[in-house]
């Protein structure tokens, strides 16, 4: 009876092709269950650095999801975090140890230790983040 | 009585011999569908049931990352489409579902007039259907607020406001449904606990119990093919050939889906701003675009009366008469051709389908 | 016990009214109250007046004798043995008001830190030189801080609050019928409204934008000569002053006598820059003095040229980027190069005060990399999306081949139960 191992043939394909569409399905589920890098959506909070990373009167930019920050510790030894966007044109502000505040490469806008602009065209001040050290960890987080 | 279980028999001991439902297994063994020119329409049930699991399982996944609060929402939902491995999978094909599952719920309710199934034995499939319809598109209208952007937004505002014209109980129902006077993060909050918990719930009660029925009952033969002299229809056994053509419509609307999600992912738009003008052109989703325009064509005032009040009564009573068809359509209670509410059928389906078209092309313009 | 104290009530009554008396309304108030108009006003406005509020009276600027006129006598109070001056004239208005306010000593008591050199510097200004001709006209110290009523410059209600400037400067200034033998325009507070400077002082409330005493000066108020406009822009612009002064454009602008900074970006109307005010269309500020062949033609194409081809590199990107995240693909990252190409994009905008290409070149140079990378992470982000859908077309394909063997199963089975 040549039908039989055609039949077999059959349900063997089938279960083969079926399996493969049922693992895909289960692949993309699996996937999508086991958590990204980044675990969660709105960023509250990010690692800025570690004790260590800054000197007295130093600054280092960082990333605050997908927007720049700056970390700075002060001459007198206190970390500070703002948000690195300049309120003029948007450009990335810097710390500069001779000034001993922030500056603006783009326009020589000055921001002082507490983000408020002091000179040149930047209208408003930085936003200002909270600083926390956990452990070795600096952690910044918006302010709320 | 415990079955021998010979190999001939292939039923598991160890299962029988606890729960003895060797009964209810002989009944699914002869469960069958009757074959006639119209049985194609009888895979629309489970076309929409099989939807309505895609869309719990994908909702249950998207439910792990989602966040239903104004601050997060909109970055929430955009965390699944860029940073969650297949999240761009899972939330369009989420969204996609949810507009076939409508399409095909309509289609069967549709078939299923024109079939007059919803005659006597049959009421109550019927009005357990109708609910389940309403309930479809509650489903769609609460999802479509919660990712909260800019068109989902507006688009529940200016629909949430035509409520307020029902009167006497509007207002109340207004701020019932909107978690307060305006759309606000409240809202996102409500819709959000009846899009994932109230109306699951409502729907799983109303799906067994229409489901039951069907099982009971078995499928309607409409009267067109009843009325034909000659044999009963043929009948097909429903395990294992009705539940293998079941299980491939399913298998291509799988695939559809697939495809749609990869061709056509579905936007995200932008974060709603509540305190932004509203964009031109807002409108709600394609099922409720027929209602939508409809109101456009309603005068302000007909007879000193709210124009747009009118028009909410109306389709709240036509959405009544149409759930108490059953009760209403008597000549096809008695098993007769019943042409008059095939043509009131007809005449629904063309004005749906031409409204919609119109307020699509009035959009485009 | 009781009775002395009922008396003491009466002695502590008595003082605090007879001493209100005395100290608190002065007679100057009581009697100039019950008059009409111009000889009531300034009593009206006492409640805002700096002066008074300090403590000072009718007298102390006035002169004359208000305990004289208590009874009601306004001779006796007016007199001018007393040291009664009156209304001043005009011209003497400025040495009024210096009697105080240029006495270091005295101000000291008031405020430290207060500048006492206003009648000095008014008396260098365009104002205080015309005043000093007998020009009755121009302004003195009371057409900017009123007579009475006087608030501190600090007051945002005050007419020499910063945001309120502009309009005490225009109430002459954009007077064309007032200022018609001045022979000078009177349309610099239009123009100024719409400039980038106006629209952020006077829309935005912001503090960091200039007024017209920034520039002009308050007291010594003198337009800014030729020579130093690029010095007075330069006071928040410093980058591009440094720029300017290294740049031929510097000696050059000196030796033809041109206005610096205004030669390019106007004085009043200030508008906010564009690129199409470099280069070398007919539009463009360049080729206001350079021709075809000349040297200076030439870098104003050369520096367009790479700023424009950074610009639309930036923008190609992110035109890329904005498709790639719509369609789902993560380019958190690449944005971040993005924002730092752009960054550069403006720095060079500023360095082409420079008017070199190198140097301006230095910058877009680092930036087209940074864009350039953007670009293709974008193009990659892109490719992402056409992988996913060829991944998809996979799919799909087992997906039907799954259904044509499903169908060729239930084909059978219907045979055999045919059979």
């Amino acid at each position: 009876m040549q039908e039989i191992p055609r039949r077999k043939f059959l349900n063997i394909m089938l279960g083969g092709v079926l399996g493969t569409v049922a693992s895909a399905v289960l692949y993309s589920i699996v996937k999508f269950i086991l958590p990204p890098e980044i675990p969660q959506a709105v960023l509250s909070n990010v690692v800025a650095g570690k004790v260590g990373d800054l000197q007295p009167n130093s600054g280092k930019i960082f990333k605050f999801g997908n927007k720049p920050g700056i970390l700075i510790m002060t001459p007198s030894g206190t970390y500070k975090a703002f948000s690195a966007i300049c309120t003029h044109l948007d450009c990335t502000v810097q710390y500069r140890s001779d000034f001993q505040h922030i500056w603006c490469a783009c326009h020589n806008g000055r921001f002082d230790l507490n983000g408020k602009n002091i000179a040149g065209p930047p209208p408003s001040p930085l936003e200002e983040y909270n600083v926390a050290v956990v452990k070795e960890e600096i952690i910044v987080s918006k302010k709320a | 009585m415990i079955m021998e279980n010979t190999k001939s028999n292939r039923k598991p001991y160890w299962f029988f011999s606890r729960y003895p439902i060797d009964g209810l297994v002989e009944f699914f063994k002869r469960k069958a569908v009757p074959i006639h020119r119209h049985t194609i329409w009888y895979y629309l049930g489970g076309t929409t049931l099989f939807l309505f699991a895609i869309q719990a399982v994908t909702g249950i996944l998207l439910l792990l990352y989602y966040r239903p609060t104004e601050e997060a929402a909109f970055a929430s939902v955009q965390f699944i489409m860029t940073k969650v491995r297949f999240g761009w999978l899972i939330r369009s094909v989420h969204s996609w579902s949810a507009n076939l599952m409508v399409l095909s719920c309509f289609i069967h309710m549709f078939s299923t007039f024109l079939l007059k199934a919803y005659r006597s034995p049959r009421e109550f499939s019927w009005i357990t259907g109708s609910l389940l319809l309403f309930i479809t598109l509650a489903f769609g209208f609460s999802g479509y607020l919660l990712p909260w952007n800019e068109i989902s937004y507006f688009g529940t505002r200016v629909a949430t406001e035509s409520i307020a014209s029902i009167p006497v109980i509007g207002h109340y129902l207004l701020v019932f449904f909107r978690g307060g006077e305006d759309v606000s993060g409240a809202t996102l909050t409500r819709f959000f606990g009846f899009h994932v918990a109230v109306l699951p719930l409502l729907l799983t009660m109303l799906l067994i119990v229409h489901l039951l029925m069907v099982q009971v009952q078995g499928m309607s033969v409409p009267p067109s093919v009843e009325s034909q002299p000659g044999p009963r229809p043929k009948t097909s056994p429903f395990f294992p050939n009705f539940i293998l053509k079941d299980a491939l419509g399913w298998l291509i609307t799988l695939g559809l889906l697939a495809m749609l999600a990869a061709l056509y992912p579905w936007e995200l738009g932008v974060k709603a701003d509540p305190f932004a003008p509203a964009p031109a052109g807002i409108k709600p989703e394609w099922y409720f675009l027929f209602l939508f325009q409809t109101l456009k064509y309603i005068p302000a005032t007909i007879f000193s009366l709210s124009g747009e009040m009118i028009a909410v009564m109306t389709f709240s009573v036509v959405g009544i008469l149409w759930a108490l068809v059953p009760f209403i359509d008597r000549r096809a209670n008695r098993g007769l051709k019943s042409p008059v509410f095939t043509i009131i059928g007809i005449g629904a389906i063309a004005y749906i389908v031409i409204m919609t078209i119109v307020a699509c092309m009035a959009s485009k313009q | 016990m009781m009775k002395l104290n009922r008396i003491w009530v009466f002695v502590v009554l008595s003082v605090s009214i007879f001493g209100s008396s005395v100290y608190g309304e002065d007679s100057c108030v009581q009697c100039h109250k019950t008059l009409d108009g111009a000889l009531s006003s300034p009593v009206n406005e006492l409640a805002n007046d700096i002066h008074a509020q300090r403590g000072l009276s009718c007298a102390s600027c006035h002169g004359g004798d208000p305990v004289a006129g208590l009874n009601g006598d306004a001779q006796a109070a007016m007199n001018t043995k007393k040291g009664y001056l009156g209304v001043p004239a005009t011209k003497d208005i400025p040495k009024f008001c210096a009697r105080c306010h240029s006495d270091e000593t005295y101000m000291r008591k008031y405020r430290p830190n207060i500048a006492t050199d206003q009648l000095a510097q008014y008396q260098t200004s365009q104002h205080g030189k015309l005043l000093g001709k007998g020009d009755k006209k121009v302004a003195t110290c009371v057409s900017c801080h009123r007579a009475h009523g006087i608030r501190s410059a600090k007051d945002p209600l005050s007419a020499v609050y910063p945001t309120n400037i502009p309009k005490t400067c225009g109430r002459c200034h954009s007077d064309s019928k007032y200022m018609e033998e001045y022979k000078i325009p009177v349309d610099q507070f239009n123009k100024y409204r719409q400039s980038v400077h106006g629209i952020a002082l006077l829309e935005k409330g912001s503090r960091s934008a200039p007024a017209c005493n920034n520039c002009h000066g308050n007291h010594g108020a003198f337009p800014p000569e030729v020579s130093s406009i690029s010095q007075v822009c330069g006071v928040c612009h410093l980058h591009n002053l440094e720029l300017f002064s290294k740049s031929p454009h510097s000696r050059a602008f000196k030796q033809m006598g041109l206005p610096e900074c205004e030669s390019c970006h106007g004085n009043h109307e200030i508008k906010k820059t564009d690129d199409a005010m470099l280069g070398t269309e007919s539009k463009s500020n360049c080729v206001g003095c350079h021709d075809q062949d000349s040297p200076g033609y030439k870098v104003a194409a050369a520096m367009k040229k790479i700023i424009l081809q950074l610009r639309t590199t930036i923008e190609q990107a992110n035109t890329l980027l904005a498709q790639a995240e719509r369609a789902g693909v993560e380019i958190g990252d690449t944005k971040f190069v993005i924002n730092d190409a752009y960054n550069d994009l403006v720095k060079s905008r500023s360095i082409v005060h420079s008017f070199s290409t190198a140097e301006v070149e230095k910058t877009t140079s680092q930036g087209l990399k940074l864009a350039e990378q953007a670009l293709k992470e974008g193009k990659e982000a892109l490719k992402e999306v056409q992988a996913r859908r060829r991944w998809l077309v996979m799919v799909m394909v087992i997906v039907f081949a799954a259904a044509t063997l499903l169908y060729l199963k239930i084909r059978e089975i219907e045979k055999k139960g045919q059979a």
